[in-house]
Formats: structure tokens, C-alpha cells, sequence
């Protein structure tokens, strides 16, 4: 973007993506998925910082305030039109919180622009894909599901990959919550009988699916310790979409 | 004899209109303690939800065998009350049935058809009343329902059963005075439900029907009455509050957070001093940020804890609640509403002006452990059959703990230290942000 090129659009990395291991693997997937199709993209690099989730969920308004006003000078002093991001916290940031401050990109979700990649024929699947046929759960993520009423978009990358679907008993409105919103991912849970990411894991699990499929960071490693805890992690896969799709391209 | 019953009858009409008027006024000015918000864009939106959320209880058929029954107690309760008409003006005018003889042979179909509904009403409160208290179901017997919640709960329930139970008995001794041939009881013919309880009171004489056909049917209107007086002390205001909670409810994206425009200009003016305005008044008090009490809330926040009606859905959905934490979204709702008629009877109390208790909403009702379990996933807003939003009240609580108190775990303040130094919520540095761009195959 500093090199005054306008790319198509902006890839916002978010922090997992940027600095959790795990979740880097999802930013690389999603990185080589744009490259393959020939989209061109820009990352705000080291210029990028947090939206303020965490901080405005947990009750800090302030330091979302100052993290909202130095990101909108920075990509409005970068004339950013189109916002694609592969977290479901900052997409919602971008498109419902920031127009008010300022902030006003068309803002869309990886999974989202994926699936339009696929109805334009930009994106096609190889023959007899890693996923083909196989057991497949889909975790619906709090701000990509409630918050936002995206729902059909990622099940319907899924249906692409021809994997078969199943569902658990709490999908799309009534989907259970990874544990990890409203800055929960940053403390330990308060005193209870269990934690919220392994009664979600349990259910994911009880499908049979050997892969369960998701579309945030932070619902992926917190499903992902709760296949562990479980012990079931050689024989069950917790992977974001853009991973399932870069595997199958 | 006419005459007095008539003149009672107006005196109860009068003054049960009376009471329940009164009490209307103080729960509109208790919802007025409430900050003022304006509400009123998009009216067709509100009115949809009005229609759909209210009067379809779209979100009730989420579970099918609850909404069943629940809607024929609903649909019992709007269409018995066109008789309840006919039963009002008989007690002003003196008179028996009066719409019998306009509607002809429609008549005894329309009583039919009520009368099935109130037998659809006694069945489906039995049910309720069994849920509730033998096959004891989770969602109606968490620790926030202990005392009188529980109470109120049955006693609603078994009142419908009394109800509609007084209602046939004066339909079933209507038809076996019909039959004697009584003066002033028109002979309509007998009903659709009550006609299998009328041989119960055969071999009766005509003035023990009357005196029931006449017991029934003042100890049901006067019953009609006491409920009505009874709804405001209830959890059972939803039947009214309902309808304005779908109207005003939320119509922004349920993932959107409502602005604090006061601390927005605040940091406009830190990072663009040329901003800020040169005329403020140094001597006014600093504004509060977030909730510590009801008053600190909209309007929309009580009025949403005045609709509560304790079903429980939004904790049943909560995932902190259903893996053993404190925090219960119906909890917040009737802590709000608990801590408003506390405030009301103190304005009473002391001649319409609050005089301070040294209590607050936070601390004093909802604790930090409860606000700290929310995890934000927007399952109770969307499970809420009435349109009620408990987010909404434990984000502003959050805000005043944060910013009022600096009352974070931990962990919290790290994070926040994080994302003021290192522009991230953990301790990377910003060089290394753009570190997964060299490992790219």
C-alpha cells in the first residue's frame, strides 16, 4: 500500500492472524489462495494494529476509541475502499462500529469472498479433493453468525469441496459459542463446572465428523484444545475454510 | 335486586379501571428513570417485528411443544375477551347474554368456539403447572426462580385454570336453567364443552343454578379484575409489554455495539486539539461512563426488564451459564426490574423524589464474577421471544467496572496494556506483524 499502488483490496490480517502460530497458517491459506486466483491484495504490514475488540467487549471504550481513530486515519489515509478479513471480530468492527467513527470500506468476510470466487469460476476445485466425501461439521462463529447473519456463504464453499455435511443440533441462530468472545480469550473462564470450548467440542465431536470447520482464529484453537483435551486430535481435524479450500486447489 | 347488582358492578368496573391506571403511570415513570434514547427510525421495520415477534411469537416456535401450548393459552386470552365484552356490558345494563339475540344461531357457535378455547387454556396451564413443578424442568427451576418468582409463576397458572373452569360451570348452569324453562335465560341452546359438564348439575333446583350460574359468573369477572390488577405486580406483564418491546427493539446489526460519542470526541480532541470546542463549562460534573445503576440505562434497557416474563431461553442458551457459571441473562433482567421497584417505592416513600440508598444495580445486584462470564455471543438477544436484549445491560455495566473502577482481572489489564504498546492484545512486537509474509511458500 506505501508503495502507491491501489490493489483491488485490502487483506486485514488481524493479530491471530499475524501473531498466533496457528493462525498464521489460516492468514498463509487465505494469502496463497488470492495469490493462486490472481486477485491482487495489499497487508497493512507492521502498520496494522488491533481494531479494539477486545478492548471495547471487555468495557475499555477508551482504548477502542484510540485504536478506532488511528486505524481510520491510517486506511483512510490510504484511500482503502474494500476490506477482506479472515476475522470474524474485525469484520464485524469494520462494518458496524467503525462507519459511525469515520470508517466507512466495503467490508468483507474471507469465507464470504471465497465463496463469490467460486460463483464467478475463479476459484475451481481439483479433482477428487483432500475433502471429498468426507465427515464435515460447520462451527458457526457468534460475529459471523448471530452478529451478522452470514450463514448460507461458508456452508455453501463447503458444499463446493463436496464434502458431506453434517450438522450439529445448535448451528446457524441457536450455534453455541467457542467460549472465546467478549475478551474471553484473553483471561480464564470464571469459576463453573466446565469450559465452554469442550462443551462445544464434545458436540462437534458427537457428529463422527473427522473435520470440523471453521471461520475464526479464535474458535479454531479454542476447538482445537478442546479436541485435545479430548485426545482426539489424530483423528479429528479443526481447520478454518480457507485451509480446506487452499488444500483443494 | 337488579338494580344494586348493577351498581356494584359499575363500582367494580370503576375501580378496578382505577387501580390498574394508577399503576400504569408508575411503571411508565419507572421506565423513565431511564436515560432518554430516541427511538423512532425505520417505523415499517418496527412494525414487521411488531407483527411477526409479538403478535406471531415467530420466536416462540423455536420449541415446538412450549409454543403450542402457549399459544392457545394466547390465543385463548384475546379472543375469550370478546366475551369478556358482552360480560361487562350485561353487568351495567342488568341484562343476560345480550348479544344473543343479534347474532341469532351465530351466537351459541361463537360461545362454542370460546369455550373451546378455555378448555384448550385449562388443559395447557395444567400442563405448564406440571412442567414447572413435576417433571421440573431446568429452565424453570434455576436458583434466580427461588421465592416468589416461583409463587407468581403458579399463581398465574393456576388463576387461568380457575378462569376458565368458573366460565364453563356458569355456561353448563346456564343450560340446565335453559332447560327449566327460566325466565331471563335465553334459551341459546347448550355449548360445546359446557354441555358435557351441564348433566353434573342435573336434579338441581332452580335457585341453586341460579345461585351457581350467578356465583360463576361474578366470582369470574371479579377474577378478570384482580388479574388485571395483578399483572403490573407480575412477571405476567409481558402480555402487554410484549407488543411496544418488539416495536422498539434493536434493528441494528445484533453484532453492533452502541457508540459512546462522549468518549469519541474525547480522543478527537487529545489527538486534534483544534477540535475541541473552547466553550465548556470547567465546572460541570464529569459525565458518568457506562451503568452502576438503572438510572444510568435507557428506557429501552427497563422497559425490557418490565417485559421479562422469567421463561429462562436466554440462560438455557447461555453458554456461560450452561457450563456452571454465575451469570444468568434472566437473572440481569429481574435484578433490573428488582432494583427499579426498589427505587420506586423509595420516590414514593419520600414524596416523588429519590433519596440515595447507597445501593447500585452493579455490586449490589449483579456481581463482577456474573458481567466477567459474558463471552458477547448474542444467544440470550436471539433467544428472547420478546425481543429483550441482556447484552445490552451487562456491556454498560462492563463499561462503568472498567472505566469507572478499573475493575479488570488481570489478564485484562494486560491485554489492554498490550494493545496500547504493541498494538496488539499480546506482547509481540509490531516488527514482527508482517513475519508470516517471509515463510510463505
Amino acid at each position: 500500500m506505501a508503495e502507491g499502488t491501489q490493489p483491488e483490496v485490502l487483506f486485514w490480517v488481524g493479530c491471530a492472524g499475524s501473531f498466533d502460530q496457528r493462525a498464521q497458517k489460516i492468514t498463509k491459506a487465505f494469502a496463497t489462495i488470492l495469490d493462486k486466483v490472481g486477485v491482487s491484495f495489499a497487508i497493512m504490514g507492521k502498520e496494522e494494529m488491533c481494531t479494539g475488540d477486545p478492548a471495547r467487549r471487555s468495557g475499555n471504550e477508551f482504548l477502542f476509541q484510540m485504536m478506532a481513530y488511528n486505524n481510520i486515519q491510517l486506511l483512510n489515509g490510504y484511500e482503502v475502499k474494500k476490506i477482506v478479513t479472515a476475522c470474524p471480530h474485525c469484520f464485524n468492527i469494520f462494518k458496524n462500529e467503525y462507519p459511525s467513527l469515520g470508517g466507512n470500506y466495503e467490508v468483507i468476510h474471507h469465507t464470504t469472498f471465497i465463496n463469490s470466487l467460486i460463483n464467478e469460476g475463479k476459484i475451481v476445485m481439483k479433482e477428487g479433493g483432500a475433502f471429498k466425501g468426507k465427515k464435515i461439521t460447520y462451527h458457526d462463529s457468534c460475529y459471523l453468525g448471530r452478529a451478522n447473519q452470514i450463514y448460507e456463504a461458508p456452508r455453501a464453499v463447503l458444499e463446493a469441496l463436496d464434502v458431506e455435511l453434517v450438522e450439529m443440533k445448535r448451528c446457524k441462530t441457536n450455534g453455541l459459542c467457542c467460549g472465546a468472545g467478549g475478551a474471553q480469550m484473553f483471561k480464564e473462564d470464571e469459576p463453573g463446572d466446565k469450559r465452554i470450548n469442550i462443551e462445544r467440542s464434545e458436540e462437534a465431536l458427537a457428529t463422527g465428523a473427522s473435520v470440523i470447520a471453521a471461520n475464526c482464529p479464535f474458535c479454531t484453537t479454542m476447538l482445537m484444545d478442546g479436541v485435545k483435551n479430548k485426545e482426539k486430535e489424530d483423528e479429528v481435524q479443526v481447520l478454518d475454510i480457507a485451509e480446506m479450500v487452499a488444500q483443494s486447489i | 335486586m337488579h338494580i344494586i347488582q348493577q351498581i356494584l358492578f359499575v363500582l367494580l368496573v370503576a375501580a378496578a379501571v382505577f387501580l390498574f391506571a394508577r399503576k400504569v403511570r408508575e411503571i411508565r415513570r419507572n421506565i423513565n428513570l431511564g436515560k432518554d434514547e430516541k427511538i423512532n427510525d425505520n417505523p415499517a421495520a418496527r412494525w414487521k417485528n411488531m407483527l411477526l415477534l409479538a403478535f406471531g411469537q415467530k420466536k416462540m416456535f423455536k420449541r415446538m411443544t412450549p409454543a403450542i401450548l402457549h399459544f392457545f393459552v394466547y390465543a385463548g386470552f384475546v379472543i375469550i375477551n370478546i366475551e369478556i365484552l358482552e360480560i361487562i356490558l350485561d353487568g351495567i345494563f342488568g341484562t343476560h347474554r345480550m348479544f344473543a339475540p343479534y347474532l341469532g344461531s351465530l351466537y351459541p357457535v361463537l360461545i362454542g368456539i370460546f369455550e373451546i378455547l378455555a378448555a384448550l387454556v385449562l388443559v395447557s396451564c395444567a400442563i405448564f403447572l406440571v412442567r414447572r413443578n413435576i417433571l421440573k424442568l431446568k429452565r424453570l427451576n434455576q436458583s434466580e426462580l427461588n421465592g416468589w418468582p416461583k409463587t407468581d409463576a403458579n399463581a398465574i397458572l393456576i388463576t387461568e385454570i380457575v378462569l376458565m373452569s368458573l366460565l364453563l360451570t356458569m355456561n353448563a348452569a346456564d343450560f340446565n336453567l335453559q332447560q327449566l324453562g327460566s325466565e331471563h335465560y335465553h334459551p341459546v341452546g347448550a355449548f360445546w364443552v359446557s354441555g358435557f359438564i351441564a348433566p353434573l348439575f342435573n336434579g338441581m333446583s332452580e335457585g341453586a343454578l341460579m345461585g351457581l350460574e350467578r356465583g360463576a359468573w361474578w366470582l369470574h369477572i371479579v377474577g378478570i379484575f384482580a388479574f388485571l390488577n395483578y399483572l403490573p405486580y407480575s412477571k405476567h406483564l409481558h402480555i402487554v409489554l410484549a407488543f411496544p418491546n418488539a416495536y422498539y427493539a434493536k434493528l441494528m446489526p445484533q453484532g453492533e455495539m452502541k457508540n459512546m460519542p462522549e468518549i469519541q470526541n474525547e480522543v478527537l480532541y487529545m489527538m486534534e486539539p483544534d477540535k475541541a470546542p473552547t466553550d465548556l463549562d470547567p465546572n460541570a460534573a464529569p459525565p458518568r461512563f457506562g451503568a452502576k445503576d438503572v438510572t444510568d440505562l435507557s428506557w429501552k434497557n427497563l422497559m425490557d426488564a418490565y417485559s421479562c416474563t422469567e421463561c429462562g431461553r436466554c440462560t438455557a442458551n447461555c453458554p456461560a451459564n450452561m457450563t456452571g457459571k454465575k451469570l444468568s441473562p434472566r437473572k440481569i433482567m429481574m435484578d433490573t426490574r428488582d432494583r427499579m421497584e426498589e427505587m420506586s417505592k423509595n420516590i414514593d416513600a419520600n414524596k416523588g423524589s429519590f433519596v440515595e440508598d447507597g445501593k447500585s444495580l452493579l455490586h449490589d445486584y449483579i456481581t463482577t464474577e456474573e458481567l466477567r462470564a459474558c463471552t458477547t455471543c448474542n444467544a440470550c438477544v436471539e433467544a428472547c421471544p420478546v425481543s429483550i436484549d441482556p447484552l445490552s445491560i451487562i456491556l454498560q455495566l462492563r463499561r462503568n467496572l472498567v472505566m469507572e473502577e478499573s475493575n479488570a482481572p488481570q489478564e485484562w489489564n494486560q491485554m489492554f496494556g498490550n494493545i496500547e504498546n504493541n498494538m496488539a492484545p499480546w506482547k509481540f512486537s509490531p516488527d514482527d506483524r508482517d513475519k508470516w509474509v517471509g515463510e510463505m511458500g
